[in-house]
């Protein structure tokens, strides 16, 4: 098992007046195929260091290799290059781009990468959403679709581009119990049946106990 | 980038009241800016058209432009000369016939050589002080101010008779006189001479309609005392841009002084830069209104998808590919706006066009307004219309660039 993500002392620092410590001395190694939760309870940082793994944010501290990859001499456009290529992200809320269908939000990220041609693309989102059970929900736009239906579009959008990684903050957070245990049903699968690494942040206990890993922060540490 | 323009698409046809104000703003300034500028454009031309029409587009007289050196100071390089009274000049232009058999040989239009002399022209008890000048009917007629501004008679009727006179209306009910009435000419010689009324016209120029008087070119000669003299030749190009550099040519040549049109209205030309310049700045000032319409929607719009940013940013949009897709939201709005004032602004120079009134003055003349009808006066507002969008649009687009996507999604949870 080769690492997906290295870190070592990864520690982000807000420089207020007051500095605010978000992540403190991280490190830790995440691998290929590895199903991955973050708890702890809220404020202890683990959304900002699911930030700092997706490149989303720059650490104050430490080093995150990517991939193999040191992160710290990467540009903008290169940090964004490995977010749309080798990352996918899913929220707690949707995050859908309101004015498009379920498949063109699919399809944006494939467009964006331009491997494939137009019809390609089309064909896949429209797979992909498929077999995340939108098949029905293909050209519906986000406001007509249910929360739980929004979360597994999204699901499908972090999936465009094959990345690797898949990371998630609480993406049951904001569900009911049936669709939080289809979506988490999904990102098991992503993990068993396609080889994906996922990291996902959670406070459902039960959950987490169904990972392979569990990483459990307290004030912005590991613990 | 096909990518970029379909999310811009989306964004503006998604706000299509405000869109729309934003666009009529930029149309309303491009529309009225053309129409100025034609308008503006159209009483220059006019403008010049008639200073081009009235006065000979190169004017050789008989005078130099520094004095002339007198025989002693060629010889006698370092020697200063003083209380030497120069000789007296025969002015005139001297040996007319090389001169223009010269002219002739190369000049791309037509000339006329004229002797002018200042005189009196008296009727009755009247006189009235004038420029006597005389011409060879056939060749002055293609350089002439006067053909074909006839009140009575015609610029022929001057070769019809050997002792025929044209002089403006102005000076004829001055002096009372009229149509058919023997006048008489006295010139600064002191040499008397009666003409008769062939002609009367009536230019608009004043000084002329007041103040000139055409003979026969011998008749002015007769009356100078000075018989084959010549002090003017008046050249009308095909082209009167050539003007300065024929000038110069005739000059350098010739040796006497050679005033292209353009030298001679030279702070009137001056003048209408200015007034270019004047119009451009209100132009400028137009489009930056309508910029701020433009600013204001495109802010509006990143404030209103700061959500949508932080998710592309979150996906793995550059920052440079944000940039982009709001400069171009404010240049299609840009682009629309000009689209619409370019039919705006051709609507209304062509309603001004159909505008007809009287000259209150003249009270006989129907005149349309002076309407320039020029491709460049789109382009350039077009130009403004796209420049001050663009800078509309790059300034909140660069704004929303730079958001930190981590704020916002740590906002919405
Ligand atoms: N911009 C900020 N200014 C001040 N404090 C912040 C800011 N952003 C986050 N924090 C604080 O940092 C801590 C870590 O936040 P977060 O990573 O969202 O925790 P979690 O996801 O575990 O709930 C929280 O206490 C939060 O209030
Ligand atoms: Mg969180």
């Amino acid at each position: 098992m080769s690492a997906l993500i290295e870190t070592e002392r990864l520690t982000r620092i807000l420089p207020e007046t007051v500095p605010v410590t978000l992540v403190k001395d991280v490190t830790l190694t995440i691998n290929d195929n590895e199903f991955v939760a973050v708890t702890g309870p809220s404020g202890s940082g683990k959304s900002s260091l699911l930030y700092l793994l997706g490149l989303l944010d720059r650490p104050t501290g430490g080093t995150l290799r990517i991939g193999g990859r040191d992160s710290e001499p990467m540009n903008e456009r290169e940090r964004a290059q490995t977010r749309l290529s080798t990352l996918g992200f899913v929220f707690q809320f949707h995050f859908l781009l309101p004015e498009f269908t379920a498949r063109e939000n699919v399809e944006i990220p494939m467009r964006k990468l331009g491997r494939l041609a137009r019809p390609v693309m089309r064909e896949r989102a429209g797979e992909l959403l498929s077999s995340l059970g939108l098949g029905e929900h293909l050209d519906k736009r986000p406001d007509q679709l249910s929360g739980g239906q929004r979360q597994r579009v999204a699901v499908a959008r972090s999936l465009a581009n094959d990345p690797p990684l898949i990371l998630a903050d609480e993406p049951t957070g904001s569900l009911d119990s049936k669709s939080s245990e289809q979506v988490f049903t999904i990102l098991q699968n992503l993990v068993r049946e396609r080889g994906k690494t996922v990291v996902a942040v959670t406070h459902d206990l039960d959950m987490a106990a169904r990972m392979d890993r569990r990483i459990h922060m307290v004030d912005g540490k590991i613990s | 980038m096909a990518l970029i323009v379909d999310i811009a698409v989306t964004h503006i046809a998604g706000r299509g009241r405000q869109t729309l104000v934003a666009i009529v703003g930029v149309a309303v300034g491009v529309g009225f800016s053309i129409a100025m500028a034609a308008l503006m454009q159209g009483g220059q031309d006019d403008f010049v058209r008639q200073l081009v029409d009235t006065m000979p587009h190169v004017d050789i007289t008989d005078e130099q432009r520094t004095a002339r050196r007198q025989p002693a100071e060629d010889y006698f390089e370092t020697v200063a000369i003083s209380g030497l009274r120069p000789r007296d000049d025969r002015r005139g232009i001297i040996n007319p016939t090389a001169a223009t058999s010269w002219l002739e040989s190369w000049v791309p239009g037509r000339f006329a050589a004229s002797l002018k002399t200042q005189g009196v022209i008296r009727y009755s008890s009247r006189e009235i002080g004038a420029a006597i000048i005389g011409v060879e009917p056939e060749r002055e007629s293609g350089v002439s101010p006067i053909v074909g501004k006839f009140v009575e008679g015609s610029f022929s009727a001057l070769a019809a008779g050997g002792n025929n006179v044209l002089i403006g209306n102005t000076m004829a009910s001055r002096l009372g006189a009229g149509f058919g009435d023997t006048i008489t000419a006295v010139s600064s010689e002191g040499l008397t001479r009666n003409f008769k009324i062939a002609g009367l016209f009536h230019t608009g120029t004043t000084a002329r309609d007041e103040g000139e008087a055409y003979v026969l070119l011998k008749n002015a000669q007769i009356l100078s005392a000075r018989p084959n003299a010549i002090n003017e030749i008046r050249i009308k190009l095909d082209d009167p841009n050539r003007a300065p550099a024929v000038a110069r040519r005739a000059e350098a040549e010739l040796g006497y002084k050679a005033v292209a049109w353009q030298e001679a209205n030279e702070s009137i030309l001056e003048a209408l830069v200015v007034r270019n310049v004047i119009m451009y700045t209100v132009v400028g000032a137009i489009m930056l209104v309508a910029g701020f319409g433009i600013y204001n929607i495109i802010s509006t719009i990143t404030h209103e998808k700061a959500r949508d940013i932080a998710i592309m940013k979150s996906l793995g949009f550059p920052e440079s590919d944000m940039r982009r897709l709001f400069l171009l939201e404010g240049l299609v709005i840009g682009a629309a706006g000009s689209a619409l004032g370019w039919l705006l602004g051709f609507s209304m120079i062509y309603a001004l066009s159909l505008i007809r009134f009287e000259i209150a003055a003249t009270g006989q003349e129907m005149t349309r307004l002076p309407i320039a009808w020029s491709l460049t006066h789109y382009i350039i507002a077009s130009a403004f219309a796209l420049g001050s969008a663009a800078v509309a649009g790059y300034l909140p687009a660069r704004r929303a660039a730079r958001l930190n996507p981590v704020d916002i999604v740590r906002g919405a949870t």
